[in-house]
């Protein structure tokens, strides 16, 4: 599941994915789980992040949350990109200390080093 | 509580490619797991419309205690520190996220995304100080802290902990209230020592109706709830000072104990959450001389 879009470190936030290897993993789509995450998600974000991981068919606008409802094909890309996109290797950079979090395997390791703390 | 983990080594190293094996294949932890899991799910008390919430499991280990958050049909987040355990998880092919990260460093999530939270037998090994930076305090207020900003408002947080002593469970509970949770404990079979099981119930959030705190489970369906300041601490404090009273000798007359003490002795052991033999006529009788 890509979830990178969806986290943060508490000084900056969108963290920038460099891939390395994406995979695609099928998911059963599920429309309310995708209208509950809707709104928590930041559009640009995520949209900046599917483009990155190879998947550039999502509006660069947030659209409305009626479409929702009503556009089966949008909930499908919206689903694609949300829940199917894995990064496989690579990592994640903090836009503001440029400070690298590696993902191996798919698990992004978010230790830090105990000068960081 | 003779070998805590805990006590042994910090938990990233002695959850290594053995124990976390071992751990996952043991059929009694994945059964006490899944039990504990299911119980935080219920504590969880989230809303039974069908629709399935974002859960963030806090020390996910090998993903035991997510299968249950799967089967309820939820999508979650699983943090761990122990390379080994997620490696394990992988192999198990698990439905959740997984999120390598120290909880004491606090979580690296966007505040308000998360709708729940549970935890199996983790947080207490946030009270050890496995290195020379660490400081159990810190740690507990970096990650109670990070946990109510990522926690959606309303939301709730239930963790199961094994605290080692009252200190401990306290300094837990208080991190937990300075961080701005409601919420208290909830002990499941009191009574017992094997069985007792603790859970933290927080919500995020002004104390309100919504927030009272569930009772626990006893063996008899009676329930048992305790505020984490009032009289529960006291009683505790006079069962300590109980066990160093020297005792009466127990007067055991010609005729035995009789059925009243028999009677009593049964209900105590079904309080502990013990398998007890139901009460018949049968019940101390005495057996024929002929036996």
């Amino acid at each position: 599941m890509l979830s990178s879009n969806i986290k943060g470190v508490s000084n900056g936030f969108p963290l920038k994915i460099e891939v390395e290897k994406v995979v695609e993993k099928q998911v059963e789509i599920n429309h309310d789980f995708l209208r509950n995450i809707f709104q928590k998600i930041d559009w640009k974000a995520f949209f900046d992040a599917s483009k990155v991981m190879g998947f550039a068919e999502l509006p660069e606008q947030a659209p409305e949350p009626s479409v929702l409802e009503s556009d089966l094909d949008f909930l499908r890309k919206f689903h694609h990109a949300l829940l199917e996109l894995h990064l496989e290797e690579g990592a994640l950079v903090c836009p503001e200390t440029g400070r690298k979090f590696p993902v191996n395997k798919g698990i992004p390791n978010m230790l830090l080093h105990e000068d960081e703390v | 509580m003779s070998s805590r983990p805990e006590l042994q080594a910090p938990p990233e190293i002695f959850y290594d490619d053995t124990e976390a094996r071992k751990y996952t294949s043991s059929s009694r932890i994945a059964a006490i797991q899944t039990e504990l899991s299911e119980r935080a799910l219920e504590l969880l008390a989230l809303p039974d419309d069908g629709v399935p919430r974002l859960l963030l499991d806090i020390g996910c280990g090998s993903g035991l205690s997510g299968e249950t958050i799967t089967e309820s049909g939820h999508q979650w987040i699983g943090l761990d520190i122990s390379h080994s355990m997620l490696n394990v998880a992988l192999e198990n092919e698990v439905e959740g996220d997984l999120l390598l990260g120290d909880m004491g460093q606090g979580l690296a999530l966007r505040p308000g995304v998360i709708d729940g939270a549970i935890s199996i037998s983790a947080v207490q090994w946030l009270c050890n100080a496995d290195k020379s930076s660490h400081e159990p305090r810190l740690r507990l207020k970096a990650f109670f802290g990070s946990l109510y900003r990522c926690l959606a408002r309303g939301a709730r947080a239930v963790l199961q902990v094994y605290p080692e002593n009252l200190a401990q469970r306290e300094l837990i509970l208080s991190y937990a209230m300075r961080s701005g949770f409601a919420g208290g404990v909830v002990v499941d079979y009191p009574h017992s020592t094997k069985k007792r099981k603790e859970y933290l119930v927080l919500t995020c959030g002004p104390p309100s109706l919504s927030t009272a705190v569930p009772s626990g489970k006893v063996e008899d369906g009676e329930s048992c709830s305790e505020d984490e300041s009032s009289e529960d601490e006291e009683n505790q404090m006079i069962c300590i000072s109980d066990r160093h009273r020297p005792r009466k000798k127990q007067k055991i007359n010609k005729k035995g104990k009789g059925r009243e003490w028999v009677l009593r002795k049964k209900q105590q052991m079904r309080k502990k959450g013990n398998v007890v033999p139901p009460d018949t006529k049968y019940t101390a009788r005495k057996r024929k001389a002929r036996f």
